[in-house]
């Protein structure tokens, strides 16, 4: 596979295991989501809360948010489908901004935070499979859905690093629009973003949260003591302390009907005694919980829930590498069909958190999914702060000793 | 549909109703087609699509009908494959009459009975041509897409009209392949659809002529030689009181194209849940039996008779066999017990006395004729038309047996139904007696579903079911083993079809039947000879003798070689587009159906990029990437013997091996009971008059006259503005069909938590509607309340050209049911729908109903009967509001209504119950057209050609 040369620390940034010093390291694994053919199914959602048996998170109400009922990410909830509901001017501004991203020959030049441009990657350039717009491939359904939207091995020629760093030059590409739509509706699954530097993981004091061996972030239920600190150092918002509940059915399948899960019969409580694993009351109530990229299902070489459930393959995961390359792919052929309005968020690995395990390729602002444009971890300002503080503290001792110096002889 | 260039999803919300599914279109998107959706609302399908258009819910077959004429007038159609593979050429007999003569009916119509005689709609014999077929019975099969879609009663209500007699029946029409002559089926066809244009679409359905010239250039250009377009419908064209035909225009655009037979093209009906598709080929329908052989009536005395009404030995194909597979079958439900002498069985067989379909088996509850129910995968008390009629008819039966994973509202109504409420039920007055059996899922027992591709696929079993949960397998067993031990030793001659059976199956250590012994039984088996006790390979394999037997003839093959192929699981490139070693493909494991039509009649591909099956001349046989459909050595240019009958009388370019006269038929000489060519008439509730013809509604659907189911006065009417909006119905991808599966769980519930209804910002200011408040819902048979979602998804529609009014529509799915158990309830939609169906399938229209939104929670207990009475006073409904036949001048009709009508056919028109006000006991009152005796000539029964969509046994859960 190509190899994506990003500079000369990319070894450090880009590869978050080195710091963790593993003996064998792995491939950094992550995930890239399409938001351009997601259905909004939400099977993610559910797949995701029955391989983690993660707790209800609702009180059964509409949540005021078009087809979205669970909000946002939370500790219960680790996938979320936002929907975004558009009129035609949004859809253009859309269109225009994306059109600029790569009409400015960013992104990676750029310095991190400069303006929207400061979290996305949207590196493009066409290449032969993209450039042949709209060319129904013939043949057979070779491997699947991905088979027809992963990077083939036609990628050889792709000149990641060049294309990193110069615009592509867009009359060279046919962007002539399609109709704009009246009206869209946007759906986009969010996931925890597992970034280069998590904020979460600088801060944590317990060493509950660690870098794993794929690159990805995950919280030690057993070692957190819920103390919170992380919630407030993730740009995303995404981690939270669980608050109560688990994942219990209303009516529990048992052998009488109408027995409910609170009043079971006796040969259900037989049954039910009989299980090793019952359900625990209030499953790491009080402790920071987030997505693991399902660090249980990769470690035994599987895919996460969520991608595993994905019906249109929305959402990919893989090696971290390769979901950027496709990432990139994937933005370079929907503007040269004239759908300008996409980019990439996280692909950047000079933005505020060193690029994200977790890659976006979004049809708007970010704002418009509820995602901040420029995440910074926290802790990058840490140095110059100290240093700040330094040149404070050298100033005060420094004013402290004038003053002696200056008044020292009254 | 990966193959496909272009993608028109129509009557489906495919996206959200079959997510999984989707990856074929997002495959095909990915390979550059374009995929267009027209619906009444912009769903999460909308979203992922190239474009949505908006459409009114209930006029398709004039958008539909316009495309059809934008080709003729165009010239796009596929020539070649016209006049090779189509009736085009054929000539139809110079008393046909069409609806442009006739203002909105075709010749043939008996006012009287409200239906057609279909003998001037048939084909012009060729006199030159050897006319020796007399008995050639009509293998109507164009019926075949809407017969067995036909699910709900194909006899009731199309097997009335079936009679035709032998003369209609010409499969040697005369043909003029300059499709030149006035009465050929091409002209008949460009007059008919001579005024659907695009003005007519933009008053009639809502849509810009932009939108309408998109679409069309969008279908053309992705149709031909190099391309093909695909359609996707579902049960937004099946719940129609004109249903069948939708899917007919679908067939008549799709053959005119070339877009039938070849990849990537097609009709694709998606069916609702798990293995509908085959529970019909196995069926739980009450007029067929396994294979779509028709369901004996009371007048086939014998096996002969019951032979002779499904085909002729001298008929053009496979159906000439039919004996073989009916003997088949009955060896092996009857085994040793089933011999020449006893007629192979066949007097063991139920016989109907009339349609039995779901609503009719309510009526029957109602009128106190009904003792007992089962439910099964079905929850009517939430999921059918006119919920409260079917709780009603529910409380005043026997016995009920519910078999579900959950206490659902069909077992549940007894205590905290939406009636107990009102007070028009009291727990303790209700007579029934409930009982309850939980059942196994997917996961906890093994089996196989068939889904809408004929694909069947083997399912193994991941765990034990918990508790007292059983399989229908075990259940059925169980039940069939209990009652023969009670009978055993009964020397009444009733009791030998039961004691008879073969009821061997054998059963593991839980009591399960082995489900795989059950579909070797389904393959069939060698009984005598060389082969003894070796499963069949192929249909043509069984015998009339008693010497196969054979549970689905179309399933035979699915065991060959003692091997199970449904468990097949290759997912190789090796073997090319189809696939075809992943589970097995009824029939033959065949994965397009009529494929000889991917090439020409030469038999070379019509393209290399379309290719699928052609004829080698080396090898003299048929090959390619699928199994041909087509007799495998019949070479092209092939001309039968005039006498011959069955697979040996296809020419070689019948491309459509199992109609009569081996075409695809864009004009069906017979089989439809409401007309040869699809005609756009309103819907029962629709909000507008019809401005294409003067006849309002479909002439020959069945109504269903009763005060607990009014409908609308009809557009025009007094008192038809009460009710001024248009609700439509619909699944959202959070719930599946009426909340049995998902509202009990909490991870699905909490997704879409409440009910509520989609209207525009418009209507919202118009009504008062609050965003995420609460409205009420009035039709003239219920009021529900619902959460308001204002959104742009849904859009009023301007409808009527010079005087145009705007038409709201009101999006309401309907997963939410009254009762105390689930962990999400709500009211339910379904409780507003009025029951009114359609001829042919006698499927109910559920997606165009009129209703009055306003803003509030509805009222609680009897003053809620008083609030829907008294829109109902204001409104003056009766009985027979919106309920009229024929509405223009068309009475007339035609030179020849048929004298030879049958007196039984005379009760047609709906009988009137006393009207009056909402009672908890309505009087029983008839169903609808009542009843007819069946005729002796059956239409014929076929396998289906493109997967049914509408579902009778689960009502409106398809």
């Amino acid at each position: 596979m190509v190899q994506l040369t990003q500079g000369p620390d990319a070894a450090v940034e880009g590869n978050p295991t080195a710091d963790a010093h593993y003996e064998h390291p792995h491939p950094r694994k992550g995930f890239f989501t399409d938001t351009s053919i997601c259905i909004g199914c939400k099977a993610c959602e559910v797949a995701c809360k029955e391989w983690n048996r993660n707790p209800v998170d609702s009180d059964y109400t509409l949540s005021n948010s078009s087809f979205d009922n669970s909000e946002g990410l939370g500790a219960d909830t680790w996938r979320h489908v936002a929907f975004v509901e558009q009129d035609r001017q949004r859809v253009e501004e859309a269109r225009e901004s994306g059109r600029a991203l790569v009409s400015l020959g960013m992104p990676t030049l750029r310095a991190p935070g400069g303006g929207t441009g400061g979290a996305d990657a949207g590196a493009i350039r066409p290449s032969a499979r993209t450039g042949a717009r709209s060319g129904p491939l013939d043949g057979p359904i070779d491997a699947g859905l991905v088979g027809g939207l992963q990077a083939g091995p036609d990628m050889g020629g792709l000149d990641v690093l060049s294309s990193l760093g110069s615009a592509v030059d867009s009359s060279a590409v046919d962007i002539t629009p399609p109709d704009t739509p009246e009206f869209r509706w946007l759906m986009s699954s969010d996931v925890c973003k597992h970034c280069t530097n998590a904020g979460c993981l600088d801060v944590c004091p317990t060493g509950a949260l660690f870098r794993t061996e794929h690159g990805t972030v995950v919280v030690q239920d057993d070692v957190c003591n819920g103390c919170g600190t992380c919630v407030a150092g993730c740009p995303f918002g995404v981690i939270e302390r669980r608050k109560d509940g688990i994942a219990q059915p209303k009516t529990d399948r048992s052998p009488a009907p109408g027995v409910h899960a609170e009043k079971p019969s006796k040969a259900d409580k037989a049954e039910k005694a009989d299980k090793a694993e019952k359900p625990k009351k209030n499953k790491n109530s009080g402790v920071a919980q987030k997505c693991t990229l399902c660090y249980d299902r990769m470690t035994d070489g599987q895919t996460p829930a969520c991608a595993q459930a994905c019906p249109t393959t929305s959402i990919r995961y893989g090696e971290r590498e390769d979901m950027v390359v496709s990432a990139q792919e994937r933005v370079a052929q929907l503007h040269a069909q004239g759908r300008t309005e996409a980019r990439l968020y996280g692909a950047n690995p000079k933005d505020g958190v060193g690029g994200t395990g977790s890659v976006f390729l979004l049809l708007d602002e970010p704002e418009v999914y509820g995602l901040p444009p420029d995440p910074r971890v926290p802790t990058r300002d840490l140095p110059r702060m100290y240093a700040r503080a330094g040149i404070a503290m050298a100033g005060m001792v420094a004013a402290a000793g004038l003053a002696f110096l200056g008044g020292g002889r009254r | 549909m990966a193959n496909a260039d272009c993608i028109i999803i129509q009557g489906s919300n495919m996206a959200e109703a079959h997510p999984v599914g989707f990856q074929w279109v997002t495959e095909a998107k990915a390979r550059g087609a374009k995929v267009i959706h027209v619906d009444p609302r912009f769903s999460r399908t909308s979203a992922v699509a190239d474009k949505h258009v908006p459409i009114r819910a209930g006029s398709d077959i004039v958008l539909l009908g316009a495309l059809i004429n934008y080709v003729i007038e165009h010239e796009k159609w596929f020539n070649d494959y016209v006049v090779a593979y189509t009736n085009a050429a054929s000539i139809i007999n110079e008393d046909f009459r069409d609806t442009e003569d006739l203002d909105g009916l075709f010749s043939g119509f008996d006012p009287e009975t409200g239906g057609y005689d279909m003998s001037s709609w048939s084909y012009e014999p060729d006199r030159a041509a050897h006319s020796g077929n007399p008995g050639d019975p009509g293998n109507d099969g164009d019926a075949a897409a809407e017969q067995d879609g036909a699910e709900e009663s194909v006899e009731a209500a199309g097997d009335q009209y079936g009679m035709g007699g032998p003369e209609l029946d010409v499969s040697k029409p005369r043909r003029d392949e300059t499709l030149q002559h006035p009465r050929s089926v091409f002209q008949i066809l460009k007059r008919h659809y001579s005024r659907y244009t695009p003005e007519m679409v933009r008053d009639v359905c809502g849509i810009s002529i932009e939108d309408f010239e998109l679409l069309a250039r969008t279908v053309t250009e992705n149709s031909g030689r190099e391309r093909t377009t695909c359609f996707a419908y579902a049960v937004g064209w099946t719940q129609h009181t004109v249903g069948a035909q939708y899917i007919r225009t679908a067939t008549i655009l799709q053959l005119l194209l070339g877009n039938m037979g070849r990849p990537g093209g097609g009709i694709m009906a998606l069916r609702g849940h798990a293995s509908i598709q085959g529970s019909t080929d196995i069926p739980t329908l009450f007029n067929l039996l396994p294979g779509y052989l028709p369901m004996p009536t009371v007048e086939k005395e014998d096996l002969a008779t019951y032979l002779d009404g499904i085909a002729s030995k001298k008929q053009k194909g496979y159906w000439a066999n039919a004996d073989a597979y009916t003997i088949s079958l009955l060896k092996a439900w009857w085994g040793d017990a089933a011999t020449e002498e006893n007629d192979w069985g066949y007097g063991y067989l139920p016989r109907l006395t009339g349609p039995h379909g779901t609503y009719q088996t309510v009526e029957g509850m109602m009128a106190g004729e009904v003792e007992g129910y089962f439910i099964l995968g079905q929850n009517p008390a939430v999921g059918s038309a006119n919920g409260r009629m079917q709780r009603m008819g529910m409380a005043n039966l026997k016995w009920l047996v519910v078999r579900d994973f959950q206490l659902i509202e069909s077992a549940t109504w007894w205590k905290d139904g939406p009636e107990i409420e009102t007070g028009e039920l009291r727990t303790e007055d209700i007579e029934t007696e409930v009982f309850f059996f939980p059942a196994a899922n997917h996961v906890e027992k093994a089996g196989t579903f068939t889904q809408t591709q004929r694909l069947v696929q083997w399912r193994h079993q991941a765990v034990q079911p918990p508790g007292d949960a059983q399989s229908e397998l075990q259940f059925f067993y169980e039940v069939g083993r209990r009652i023969r031990a009670r009978l055993a030793g009964s020397t009444d001659p009733q009791d030998r079809a039961l004691l008879d059976l073969t009821w061997d199956y054998p059963v593991d250590e839980h009591g399960e039947p082995d489900g795989d012994a059950v579909l070797q039984e389904i393959n069939g088996r060698h009984l005598t000879g060389p082969d003894a006790g070796k499963h069949l390979s192929t249909f043509n394999e069984m015998k009339a003798d008693g010497s196969t037997e054979g549970g689905c003839w179309i399933y035979t093959g699915v065991y060959a070689d003692g091997i199970n192929h449904a468990a097949d699981r290759e997912t190789g490139v090796a073997d090319g587009p189809a696939g075809k070693e992943w589970g097995w493909a009824w029939p033959a494991n065949r994965r397009i159906l009529y494929n000889r039509a991917s090439a020409d009649p030469e038999g070379k591909p019509w393209s290399e990029r379309k290719k699928l099956v052609w004829w080698d001349e080396d090898e003299g046989r048929w090959v390619g990437n699928d199994v041909p459909d087509f007799p495998v050595t019949l070479a092209p240019g092939t001309i039968p013997d005039p006498e011959a009958g069955g697979p040996a009388a296809l020419a070689g370019d019948d491309a459509f091996i199992m109609q009569a006269d081996g075409k695809g038929w864009l004009f069906a000489p017979k089989g439809m009971v409401d007309g040869p060519l699809p005609t756009h008439y309103e819907a029962q509730e629709s909000p507008v008059p019809n401005v294409m013809y003067a006849q309002q509604h479909n002439p020959t659907r069945v109504t269903v006259p009763r005060s607990d189911n009014y409908s609308k006065p009809s557009a025009g009417m007094p008192g038809a503005d009460v009710y001024p909006f248009l609700f439509t119905t619909y699944r959202l991808t959070e719930h599946h069909t009426a909340g049995g599966m998902s509202r009990w769980l909490p991870y699905l519930s909490e997704l879409q938590p409440e009910m509520f209804c989609e209207v525009s910002p418009e209507l919202a200011a118009e009504r008062g509607l609050e965003p995420y408040d609460w409205a009420t819902i009035v039709s003239p048979r219920a009021a529900i309340e619902a959460k308001v979602l204002v959104t742009e998804r849904m859009r009023p529609l301007r409808i009527g050209g010079a005087d145009a009014q705007t038409v709201h529509q009101i999006g309401l799915p309907y997963h939410w049911g009254v009762g105390g158990d689930a962990v999400v309830s709500g009211d339910s939609a379904n409780d507003l729908i009025g029951v009114t169906l359609d001829p042919n399938v006698l499927i109910q229209g559920s997606k165009v109903g009129a209703c009055d939104i306003i803003p509030g929670r509805r009222p609680r207990g009897t003053d809620l009967l008083d609030f829907v009475a008294g829109y109902q006073r204001r409104a003056g409904l009766t009985v027979d509001s919106g309920n009229e036949g024929v509405t223009g001048t068309g009475e007339d009709a035609g030179p020849e209504a048929d004298p030879m009508a049958p007196p039984e056919m005379t009760s047609a028109r709906p009988h009137p119950p006393a009207d009056g006000p909402v009672v908890p006991h309505d009087p029983p009152g008839p169903l609808g057209r009542k009843p007819r005796p069946r005729d002796s000539q059956q239409p014929s029964q076929q396998p289906s050609r493109q997967p049914p969509a509408t579902e009778p046994r689960t009502g409106r859960e398809d």
